[in-house]
Formats: structure tokens, C-alpha cells, sequence
């Protein structure tokens, strides 16, 4: 696998919040192009942005709106670029059009959302993760995405680079789902050397190029993408469209594509998913938990063993595709009784845990509007009640 | 009949040819415009990328031979920046409608032309949202009948040239899908010229806007256009706006020049940050 | 409207000296016009702005049930292909032909 190119790489012992880290990270991936607009607790990636990308031979405009950014970076990832664009709450709201314009078309993109408060402007500078379910289902239509879910300054730098190398692999939007703790959070980040970060190229067509069809599924279920201005002479619409990307306007056609978009990432989510986990072998509960929650409940972890209670964590650090697999193993294990579910939002990982689980264990979610963190303790009450 | 074949159809994706436009719908005319500009600028056309929107005339995109791309409503001129930032070597063109560019598109017009994004913008005004019934448009014409104003609108039409003139746009026109060589060469002298470049293209809907406002058909559109059209180059825009069975004010308004949004990123970075600072590719020779 | 519009003006009287009845035999090229029935859908706009009046509608219909252009005056044809840049459906296109003491040579108003 072809290695980061050392220009956008700050290789070296740093400070940095996670949103200085998620800047690095697009850096290290590759990315040259970036389009943005201000948010809370977001804006702070793009301000970076705006001073790196000149330095490393990249651009970064400042678009009108969200709607204009996160259309303009499709349209550099078609000129051949590696392209992100960064928001929170109100703007994902806007932008969902176009997560669902780059799932049609298959256009490898970023969109990064510092999760705050909501919903509506909500709380602009706390943290939350309530757009979880935002994140899957936020465009219309069945259609599938990747969503990370980092939980520290240092993670918001590695997966960053794994958010661009998904995205290229599977030519899919990627949600990149910080919330306002980690993105406000300042600890260690180590960014090594060049050679040590691997960075994945979209695939290109091979053979005569009258023969390409722009939208004939490849290795992996994902069409070769055609480089531009090369005479490859191809049509890319949001319309249900055929294996040539002629718009295709009947059942038959949106049954093939829609399917493929879908199975794309579903039927390869083993390749796609990552897990944490910790003490799950002979836990009786297991705490599923994501992002910033993820390392609130490490404490209760701590807590709950000192006391004598069976207690684990499992963690999703890719959240979509949920790692379905894995959670259904666990939840028939002998011994597991329960999922406890805390996370800064009214319960949405948690039906999909309850779904998983169907009925093999208990789900109960530990709920919280957002704002602020969980007191681990809290969580250690849920989990001590149900064990009676 | 010979062998002979339209000259048009190496330019066409005549795998899906008969299109879908009315007839008499002015849309064809512009293409046939459009490839005869490209065939005069010079320009290879696989270095050459073709962006549209939602409506009748964004079905251009998938209809000519090009790389294109048909996105979503309102959007091709942030997502034609976006694609000209990538690769400031190849040419952009946006073909799309009024109620695309002007109206959900309208604060992207706005910005595209403040910044000098270097794109060419051709607007197919046919005062109405043809595709999706007849709705009433950002340049519907007081008191005209659509479907969603079946009294007559009311609301005071965009005048599409002072608009553009007043964000700052370096190149623009006004043509009718009467004035075909007219035409052409705005196109041509557009794809030739760096900056944000709008040629609005007034043309006939005949099975809508016309039929509803019982103004005939494609034919007595042009030739109501060849009798009202007057062309007045370098018009104040201010004055060009349009009403129903009104004058027409066609022709090459404003023709200007200052830095792309590259080529002003690059002037603003040079200075201050020198060795730190590679020039970024723009595209264009000055 | 001006009162003296139908008066010749200097640039009129200009253009009568020079279309030359007797000029035309001087003629280096002429034109030819081909039309595509099928495709046409009867707008009228190449029978309407053909600058020398080659073309008129049929009285018949096509296979949609339209009423295509036919050639009423193929010595006038130019080859100037007005017709090729008005036509909607591509259904119609003019080409200059050199005319060359026996040779004819075609030219588009594309080179290739």
C-alpha cells in the first residue's frame, strides 16, 4: 500500500486538541482540498485547515454555506482529490442532501461532525451524540455509510487517516463522529513518520477506455472510479442510473443499484468494522459504548471489578456499519445478561443494541440530553440494579 | 440518403437519443450552440467537464459526450469550484436553468460570481420550472400564469444580467435561441476568457410557459423574440430586465477582467508567506 | 416606428450593387441539406429562419406524426447550416459544397 506523502505529514510529539489533530490526520491522508464553513465547536478544524493546506501545496475556500461546501468537495473528489469538509448539528442538517448525493454517485468524501447539543442550535458549545442516528439515516432513501467514532486527540489524528482510506476503498461518504469533548480536548498526539502511514488510492479503471462502464461493480462491489479530463467521457447523475450511469428510470434498475450501495458496505462491514474490547469474557453486563462515553465508562469499568462486579466494555469504534457480528456473539454468550448503554443522547446506539440482541440479553439504556459527560458512578447505579 | 452523418452526433450520446425536450423546446438550439463553440474555442473536449443541475436544461449533462455530471438542484456552481480548484487545467462549464442557478441556486450565483470562480455559466431562462409542471420562477414575468401563481404572479422577476453584473460576474450576456451565431460566439468568447463568465439564454418552452400564457408555440417564441430582440452591447444591465411580450435587450453587457478566486489566492499568498508558498496551478495564461 | 424605415439606406443600396444577377455564375460554393424525417418533431424553425427559403413543411407525416421539413429550393441551399444550428432534434444539418469545374468538394462547418 502506497505510503502518506511526508509533505502533509507534522511527523513529531505534539499538544493538540482533537480538532488540530483531525486537521493532521486529513493532512497525513492526503487530503489537498477542503471546503468549509464556520460552526460551533467545529470551526476550529477548518481554521487549521486554512493555515496547513497553502503550506503543503493543498486549497481551502471558505464556501458560502454548508450546502456549498459539502457539493464542492464532490466535485473535487471527481477532479481526482482527497476531500473533506467539516461541521456540526445545523450544518450536517444541511449537508444531508449531499451525504446521500455522494452514496448515489459513490464519490469518496469526509464529512467530519463535531457533535454538540441539540437539536435545532441547541448547545452550541457542549458536547452530545445525538446525531448518531442522524448519521445513518440522515438522507433520504436506503443507502449505506461508514461513521467513525474517535475517542481522543490522538485517535481523532489516526482515524482520520482510516476515515479517507474507507472512503477511497468503498467510494462511500464517510461521517467522522467527534463531539465537542474530544474535539476541545487537548492531550498527546504522536504523528510518526510518513513511511509508517499507510494511504489507500481509489481504484482505476483498467483497459480500453470505450469499454468502461462507470458504474459496473468491481472487486469489492465498487466500480473502478474514471480520472477526469482523460477522454473516459462518463456521466455521473443522482438519478437511479445503469452500469453506465445513464439515468435508469424504473424498479428494476433501482433494485440493482440500491441493493449494491447497500450491500457494498453491509456484506463487507467485517472488513469495515472495529471493535474495542475489554473484560467481556465473563461479563454478566457488558457497557456498550461509543466516543467520548467510551472512555467515561472505563472508570465505571475500574469501579465496578474493584467492587466484585462482572462487568465489561464494548466499544464500536466504527459505529456504522454496527458491528452486528460480534454484538450478537456476545449477547448469546452464557453468561451475559444485560447491555447497559449509556450515551450523551435519549437512546439511539441503544435500539440498535436492542435489535442485535433480540432478546438474548436485556438492553437498557443510560440516557442523558447532553451538555456534559456521564458521572461514571451513574452508570455503575444502572448497572448494579440490574444485577440485583 | 447517404452515408452522411450529423456533424452534431460525435458531440451526442446517441445511445440515448431521441431526448426527452419538447418540441420546439429551445434547449436543443443551445446545444447545438454550445458544440459549435467548443468546436470554434479550440478546446478539446475531454478537457472539458460539463456540470448541471435539476430541470429540463440539466438533462444537457447526460445528453452530450463529454465528462459530465448532473447533480443535485440548485448546486453545479459550488460543486463546478470545487471540481475547477481540483483541476484548474480543464474547462468548466455549468448548463443549467433559472430556477436552478437563480433561485435554489441563487446565493451560489451570488458567491461563484464574487470570487471569480473560473467557470462558464450558461442560464436557460424559460421563466418557468418546465420539468416539474410549470411552477412559477424566479424570472417569471409579472402577472404570467403557472401552477403555483394561477392568478398571475406577483412577484417582481430577477433581471438575471444586473445580477450577475452586480456579483461581480467579468463576462456578461444575453442572448435569445433566436440569435443562434450570436450565440455561439458569446460561448466561444466565454470559454476563451478566465473568470466567472454568464450568458443567460432566453428560449422558448412552448408546452408550459408558453401554452399557459397562451403566447403560441416554439416558433411564435422565436419569432417573437427576432421582433422584440434588440441588441444594445455594453447596456447599462440595470435597464435589461424583461416583461411579458416586452422588449428584449440581447447582447454582450459587461466584459471585464480581474484575478480568478485562484489566481487572487495566489496574489494575496505570494507576498506573505514567499518560499513557504508554491504557487498554486490556475489554469490561466495572461 | 420610423417613417422613413421603408426608404433605402446607404447600406441597402450597397447590398442591391452587389447580389449581381449575373454574378451568380461566379458562385464557389453551393450547398447541400440533409434531413433526418424520423427525428424531426415539426417545429418549423429551419423552414422558418433559412435565410434563402430552401425548405417547407411536407404535407405528410413522419412515423411520430409530425410534419418534416422537405426541400422546396435545393439550388438556393448555401450550406450556411442555420438550419443544423436551429433544429432541436438534431434532425437536420447543411453542408457547403465546393463547387470545382466537375469536382465537389465537401465542406462542414467543422474541420474533423
Amino acid at each position: 500500500m502506497p505510503k502518506a506523502d511526508p509533505r502533509g505529514v507534522l511527523s513529531g510529539v505534539h499538544f493538540l486538541d482533537g480538532d488540530q489533530a483531525c486537521c493532521e490526520g486529513a493532512l497525513a491522508a492526503g487530503c489537498r482540498v477542503a471546503f468549509g464553513y464556520p460552526i460551533t465547536p467545529s470551526t476550529a478544524v477548518v481554521e487549521r485547515i486554512s493555515r496547513r493546506l497553502p503550506l503543503v501545496g493543498g486549497v481551502f475556500v471558505q464556501m458560502e454555506d454548508e450546502i456549498a461546501s459539502s457539493i464542492a468537495i464532490q466535485g473535487a473528489a471527481w477532479g481526482g482529490k482527497k476531500v473533506m469538509t467539516v461541521s456540526s448539528g445545523p450544518g450536517i442538517s444541511l449537508m444531508m442532501e449531499h451525504v446521500g448525493f455522494a452514496a448515489m454517485t459513490e464519490t469518496p468524501c469526509v464529512f467530519v461532525n463535531v457533535q454538540r447539543g441539540g437539536p435545532s442550535t441547541g448547545l452550541p458549545t457542549l458536547p452530545a451524540q445525538a446525531d448518531m442516528m442522524q448519521a445513518r439515516w440522515g438522507s433520504h432513501g436506503d443507502y449505506e455509510i461508514i461513521a467513525l467514532c474517535p475517542n481522543s486527540p490522538q485517535e481523532c489524528f489516526d482515524l482520520t487517516i482510516l476515515a479517507f482510506n474507507l472512503a477511497e476503498r468503498y467510494r462511500v461518504p464517510v461521517m467522522f463522529m467527534m463531539d465537542e469533548a474530544v474535539g476541545h480536548m487537548t492531550e498527546k498526539v504522536v504523528i510518526p513518520d510518513a513511511k509508517e502511514i499507510d494511504v489507500e488510492q481509489r481504484r482505476l479503471p483498467e483497459g480500453p477506455k470505450e469499454d468502461y462502464l462507470p458504474y459496473r461493480a468491481g472487486e469489492n462491489m465498487v466500480p473502478p472510479m474514471a480520472p477526469l479530463g482523460e477522454g473516459y467521457r462518463f456521466h455521473v447523475t443522482g438519478l437511479t442510473h445503469d452500469e453506465k450511469g445513464y439515468p435508469a428510470m424504473d424498479a428494476g434498475a433501482q433494485a440493482e443499484l440500491v441493493r449494491r450501495l447497500v450491500d457494498k458496505i453491509l456484506l463487507q462491514a467485517d472488513d469495515i468494522c472495529r471493535v474495542e474490547e475489554h473484560q467481556v469474557e465473563d461479563a454478566e453486563v457488558i457497557i456498550v459504548a461509543y466516543g467520548i462515553t467510551s472512555r467515561v465508562v472505563l472508570r465505571t469499568l475500574q469501579m465496578a471489578r474493584d467492587k466484585g462486579l462482572k462487568v465489561g466494555v464494548f466499544r464500536p469504534v466504527v459505529v456504522w456499519p454496527f458491528p452486528v457480528k460480534r454484538l450478537r456473539q456476545l449477547a448469546r454468550l452464557g453468561q451475559t445478561r444485560a447491555f447497559v448503554v449509556p450515551e450523551l443522547n435519549l437512546g439511539q446506539i441503544s435500539l440498535e443494541v436492542e435489535r442485535i440482541a433480540a432478546g438474548d440479553a436485556r438492553t437498557v439504556s443510560v440516557p442523558h440530553a447532553g451538555g456534559a459527560l456521564h458521572d461514571p458512578p451513574e452508570i455503575l447505579r444502572v448497572i448494579e440494579e440490574v444485577l440485583g | 440518403m447517404s452515408d452522411h452523418v450529423n456533424p452534431i452526433e460525435r458531440f451526442l450520446r446517441m445511445d440515448r437519443m431521441p431526448h426527452i425536450w419538447c418540441p420546439g423546446c429551445g434547449i436543443g438550439v443551445v446545444v447545438n450552440c454550445f458544440v459549435r463553440a467548443i468546436e470554434k474555442s479550440g478546446i478539446d473536449r475531454d478537457r472539458m467537464a460539463v456540470v448541471s443541475g435539476i430541470g429540463c436544461t440539466g438533462r444537457i449533462a447526460g445528453y452530450i459526450k463529454m465528462d459530465s455530471f448532473h447533480t443535485t438542484h440548485g448546486r453545479p456552481i459550488p460543486f463546478a469550484t470545487g471540481l475547477k480548484v481540483a483541476r484548474p487545467d480543464l474547462s468548466v462549464v455549468v448548463l443549467s436553468g433559472e430556477g436552478d442557478l437563480i433561485s435554489i441556486g441563487g446565493n451560489h450565483f451570488i458567491h461563484g460570481a464574487r470570487r471569480n470562480s473560473d467557470i462558464k455559466v450558461f442560464c436557460v431562462n424559460n421563466f418557468t420550472y418546465a420539468m416539474t409542471g410549470g411552477q412559477v420562477g424566479p424570472t417569471a414575468p409579472m402577472h404570467s400564469i403557472a401552477t403555483t401563481a394561477p392568478y398571475g404572479s406577483y412577484d417582481k422577476p430577477f433581471n438575471l444580467p444586473f445580477l450577475a453584473d452586480s456579483s461581480g460576474a467579468v463576462y456578461v450576456a444575453r442572448w435569445t435561441t433566436y440569435h443562434v451565431r450570436q450565440l455561439a460566439r458569446s460561448m466561444t468568447e466565454a470559454l476563451a476568457k478566465p473568470g466567472f463568465c454568464f450568458v443567460e439564454i432566453v428560449a422558448p418552452c412552448p408546452t408550459i410557459y408558453s401554452r399557459r400564457n397562451r403566447l403560441g408555440d416554439g416558433l411564435d417564441a422565436m419569432r417573437y423574440y427576432k421582433k422584440a430582440s434588440k441588441v444594445v452591447n455594453g447596456a447599462n444591465t440595470r435597464m435589461v430586465g424583461l416583461e411579458l411580450k416586452g422588449p428584449i435587450i440581447v447582447g454582450k453587457f459587461v466584459d471585464r477582467d480581474r484575478p480568478t478566486l485562484l489566481e487572487a489566492m495566489n496574489n494575496e499568498f505570494i507576498p506573505k508567506l514567499g518560499k513557504k508558498y508554491t504557487p498554486y496551478p490556475t489554469g490561466v495564461n495572461r | 416606428m420610423s417613417t422613413t424605415q421603408n426608404a433605402p439606406r446607404a447600406a441597402d443600396r450597397r447590398i442591391l450593387a452587389v447580389a449581381d444577377p449575373t454574378r451568380k455564375a461566379e458562385r464557389k460554393f453551393r450547398g447541400e441539406v440533409y434531413i433526418n424525417r424520423e427525428r424531426c418533431k415539426g417545429c418549423g424553425f429551419c423552414v422558418e429562419f433559412c435565410p434563402t427559403h430552401v425548405l417547407e413543411l411536407d404535407q405528410g407525416f413522419n412515423h411520430k406524426g409530425y410534419h418534416p421539413p422537405i426541400i422546396a429550393d435545393a439550388d438556393a441551399c448555401s450550406g450556411c447550416d442555420l438550419c443544423g444550428l436551429y433544429c432541436p432534434d438534431f434532425a437536420i444539418y447543411g453542408v457547403k459544397v465546393k463547387i470545382d469545374a466537375g469536382e465537389n468538394e465537401e465542406l462542414g462547418h467543422a474541420q474533423g
